[in-house]
């Protein structure tokens, strides 16, 4: 299941980068304390955080993330957005809770 | 205020240890006073967030409480900065919370809106240098 | 579920407040930061997160969730401990991740406490 396929199904807005959408989703990871998601996630995860500020593109370049998604609503800040865009790294945002955005995904995941 | 079961609680600014301390004892308090189910929470959810901008703001707080028959009467007041933007301070995810605060994990800048959600009635008087006083009513 | 259930589920260790299990558990709340917790989660729900301090505690008495599953692993410092005890609060841990634990709870039936929000700044909740 790639991205796109992704937002198709939770109906996630796509914030930015629209071209990385293609990527193959391998996992996931939710968490907001970026030390336990560097030391925790992996490459292919989408990861899942309510965290909006511009270290989080850092984090997923470096772990090589598929993409973000923001939960309940949150909006990135413009620095977030901007930074994302520059690195290619799609920015999802959902109106639903972390736990229900994760539990549909590990239900896609997992059929 | 009015007639009514009064009581106050002091808050001490920037110690972290002890957030929501104040909180849960007030809770518990209101608890025996006979106060019960969403009522309660909401009163523990608009407390503990007034708690905790008096420990990352202030150096110094008082929680005054009424309870009536009718309604809980909550007064913050605190010698803190004060507010020089109310209405951005209310909104959602905005907030003047330094790093240190931040890695503690306060800060998200939903206080002010969560204790507004939360209230029945609600305003704030803040004057730049003296202080901020919040005042609450939630109805029974 | 029970909390005996969402123990065995998720192969986790009951840290305090081992002789309340038989508790039933049909929301959930999963955050590593709590400001959200404090916004949006439901009386009764389970609150997950990676969060160890004692304040996860002291939310969990103010919005009145059932329990506290931590988890990566993590053990908690004593203080936590303790004061879930004192306020009666159930606390297991269980060595999946967020993602992991969320998604296995979701699969049994647990649901989350906001299933929409209408637009900024309103929240309809379940």
């Amino acid at each position: 299941m790639n991205l796109t396929l992704l937002a198709e199904k939770l109906n996630l807005s796509v914030v930015c980068g629209g071209d990385g959408l293609d990527r193959e989703v391998s996992g996931g990871y939710m968490g907001d304390l970026l030390s336990d998601v560097m030391a925790n996630s992996r490459e292919g995860d989408v990861w899942i955080t309510c965290q909006s500020h511009q270290n989080i593109v850092a984090v997923s370049v470096l772990k090589e993330h598929v993409g973000i998604i923001l939960v309940l609503g949150k909006k990135p800040d413009d620095d977030t957005i901007e930074k994302a865009s520059r690195e290619g790294i799609p920015l999802l945002v959902t109106e639903l809770s972390g736990f229900e955005t994760v539990g549909r995904i590990y239900n896609l995941l997992h059929p | 205020m009015s007639q009514g079961y009064k009581f106050s609680f002091p808050v001490k600014g920037d110690n972290f240890d002890d957030a929501g301390k104040a909180s849960v004892e007030i809770k518990r308090f209101l608890k025996g006073l006979g106060i019960t189910g969403d009522v309660l929470r909401r009163t523990a959810i608009a407390i503990y967030e007034s708690e905790v901008n008096i420990i990352s703001y202030a150096r110094q707080g008082n929680i005054n409480i009424c309870v009536t028959d009718a309604s809980i009467l909550i007064n913050i007041r605190d010698n803190g900065p004060g507010i020089t933007d109310i209405e951005q301070a209310m909104k959602q995810g905005y907030s003047t919370a330094d790093d240190h605060i931040r890695e503690m994990g306060f800060g998200a800048g939903m206080g002010l809106f969560n204790i507004k959600n939360c209230s029945d009635d609600f305003e704030i008087l803040s004057e730049v240098n003296r202080g901020t006083l919040l005042k609450i009513s939630i109805n029974r | 579920m029970t909390l005996h259930e969402i123990r065995e589920l998720l192969d986790a260790r009951v840290l305090a407040g081992g002789n309340h299990l038989d508790v039933e558990v049909k929301t959930a709340f999963s955050a590593d930061l709590m400001s959200d917790v404090l916004a949006f989660a439901k009386p009764g729900s389970i609150m997950i997160t990676g969060l160890t301090n004692p304040q996860i505690v002291r939310i969990a008495s103010i919005v009145d969730n059932s329990a506290i599953l931590i988890v990566r692993g993590k053990i908690p410092p004593d203080e936590t401990i303790t004061l879930a005890e004192e306020l009666e609060i159930p606390v297991l841990s269980t060595k999946y991740i967020l993602f992991e634990a969320s998604g296995r709870l979701y699969a049994n039936g647990i649901v989350g406490c906001v299933r929409k929000i209408e637009g900024p700044g309103s929240v309809v909740p379940l």
